[in-house]
């Protein structure tokens, strides 16, 4: 599904990623972890579209993407979130997804009929936020939800992109443990159905969600196996999970 | 959903602006027939400028432009004998539109100060051009002999008449743009506007949208100035001046960005505080300034933010 060869980019004298090789097959969930500054966001950003690599090939589907801008990635399928909450906070949330679905059915140079009243938009939209269990809230201003349901929200965004990969970048930043519990729940739900990649710092989450982790250490990926391989590997704990977990 | 706030406010808006006429002849002050005619004209050029700025989130500080392109199309068609209003106001249309493709084209690709900038500089070039062409008028601009005809149909050479006639282009306008930004499109340039990251995250590159606003926004208000021309009868430079460009900023902020009846509020608001203020004093821009200061200050989301929520 995506595959990642010898990927490089550097920030003046720093590699941040320092040669990755990635492969997510179809239908799995793989988790990318690594402490502080391993590297993580900058890696998701390359394959999301937001930061072009200095080197090295992205595949997705079958096709390189490498070049490609972020807008037409997430047209061909690979749909993310983001670190920061990010959510349009003066829209409501049910127009929040319904912008999403709009995104994925064409294009969008239609000037007349009003987009809230048009049910191919907010009929899926619903569906989305009903999913997600936001489906009570759908007419408050994202703004005014807590940060545990726009974390929802945005997950439930990227659900109505209909991706055939999520990038989730550290989907449970900033949440209480109540709230964490709440999305494993909803990721685990998921997973299922979505091909997903997990960015995240939250270990329980990580092992319970992820059927292989991939390790991410000074830009380098020094292990990739199934969790309880991961938690047994040598380097792995001396380089991260010995201070940690 | 139309709140019935809204809908009273678009009632009493109606009915005051049909009626003015008559009250204003009633009572002997003729004067003001006009001053709300060019209020009305100036509302439209601002409205245009409130879907880019209000909605688009693209400060263009060079709007005036537009103003100049759409009034110079008329002088300049009727200068060469070209008096008919059927072909001068297409023409002002489609010479504002293509250029605000050109200069959108451009600008739209940078963001923030530059923007602001790269408007501003444009509309200078273009106020330097008109400056330049001697033949008609350079710096002391042009005179409009005959108004746009419209064979008989409507007499822009009545005052009434083409009072009513801006009224119905005022409304027409301000309802095309709600519709506007209510639709998919809309909503697209809002999202940007509100969220450039999330909006391309989700598949949606903004640029093209964006331009498509900055050129409708360049079209609506070339008909504005189609309609200034033919008000003042006389076509200049200044139509297009930073100070011209601005006033379509202030009307835009001080009525509310992103609101239907911001720009509305706005351009009669300054153009009567400017009325007043000029009947009492000579240095009545001392006055207007720290008004306007204040007034932002105090009305963050502008006039029509007393009125009603903002539409979502």
């Amino acid at each position: 599904m995506l595959e990642v060869r010898a990927l490089v980019k550097s920030f003046g004298a720093l590699r941040a990623t320092d040669g990755v090789d990635l492969e997510v097959r179809e239908g799995e969930t793989h988790a990318i972890i690594g402490p502080n500054g391993a590297g993580k966001t900058t890696f998701i950003g390359q394959l999301a579209g937001t930061l072009r690599p200095d080197a090295g090939s992205i595949r997705f589907a079958g096709e390189d993407v490498t070049a490609l801008p972020a807008p037409k990635r997430a047209r061909k399928g690979l749909a993310r979130s983001f670190q920061i909450t990010s959510i349009y906070a003066d829209f409501t949330a049910l127009q929040n997804v319904a912008l999403a679905v709009q995104a994925g059915s064409g294009h969008s140079f239609r000037f007349w009929s009003a987009a809230s009243s048009d049910s191919a938009l907010t009929g899926p939209a619903a569906h989305f936020l009903d999913e997600i269990g936001l489906a009570n809230r759908k007419n408050v201003l994202a703004a005014n939800l807590s940060h545990g349901e726009q974390r929802q929200l945005e997950v439930a965004m990227v659900l109505a992109t209909r991706p055939r990969l999520m990038l989730l970048d550290e989907p449970m930043a900033g949440m209480g443990a109540e709230e964490s519990q709440r999305m494993i729940e909803l990721l685990s739900r998921l997973k299922r159905k979505q091909t997903i990649v997990l960015v995240e710092h939250d270990m329980d989450a990580v092992f319970r969600l992820a059927d292989r982790i991939s390790v991410l250490v000074y830009g380098r990926i020094i292990a990739t196996d199934t969790p309880e391989r991961i938690r047994a590997n040598d380097e792995v704990r001396r380089a991260y999970l010995g201070e940690d977990a | 959903m139309v709140s019935r706030r809204a809908l009273a406010f678009w009632g009493i808006v109606f009915v005051v602006l049909l009626a003015l006429p008559q009250a204003a002849i009633a009572l002997n002050q003729a004067f003001y027939v006009d001053l709300v005619r060019r209020a009305m004209i100036l509302a439209i050029a601002a409205a245009s400028l409130n879907l880019i700025l209000g909605y688009g989130g693209l400060v263009s500080f060079g709007h005036a432009a537009y103003l100049g392109l759409g009034g110079y199309a008329v002088g300049i068609l009727a200068f060469h004998g070209i008096t008919l209003g059927w072909v001068q106001w297409p023409v002002a249309i489609a010479a504002s539109a293509l250029v605000a493709a050109a200069i959108g084209a451009i600008s739209i690709r940078t963001s923030g100060v530059y923007f602001i900038m790269i408007t501003l500089a444009f509309t200078q070039m273009l106020y330097y051009l008109a400056v330049s062409l001697d033949m008609y008028g350079g710096d002391d601009g042009l005179r409009l002999r005959t108004p746009s005809g419209f064979s008989g149909l409507v007499d822009l050479g009545n005052g009434l008449a083409f009072y009513y006639l801006v009224l119905g282009v005022l409304l027409l306008s301000l309802f095309t743009i709600h519709r506007i930004v209510h639709s998919r499109f809309g909503l697209v340039l809002r999202a940007a506007k509100s969220n450039d990251a999330r909006t391309r995250a989700i598949g949606f590159s903004p640029y093209p949208y964006r331009l498509a606003a900055f050129v409708i926004a360049g079209a609506i208000c070339g008909l504005a100035g189609a309609l200034y021309a033919n008000h003042t009868r006389y076509i200049s430079p200044d139509f297009m001046s930073w100070v011209q460009s601005g006033d379509l900023m202030f009307m835009v902020i001080l009525g509310g960005m992103g609101s239907t009846a911001g720009p509305l509020l706005g351009a009669f608001a300054l153009i009567l505080i400017e009325e007043v203020l000029k009947g009492w004093t000579d240095h009545w821009q001392v006055i207007l300034g720290p008004l306007l200061v204040v007034s932002v200050i105090f009305f963050k989301r502008g006039l029509a933010g007393l009125l009603d929520k903002p539409d979502a």
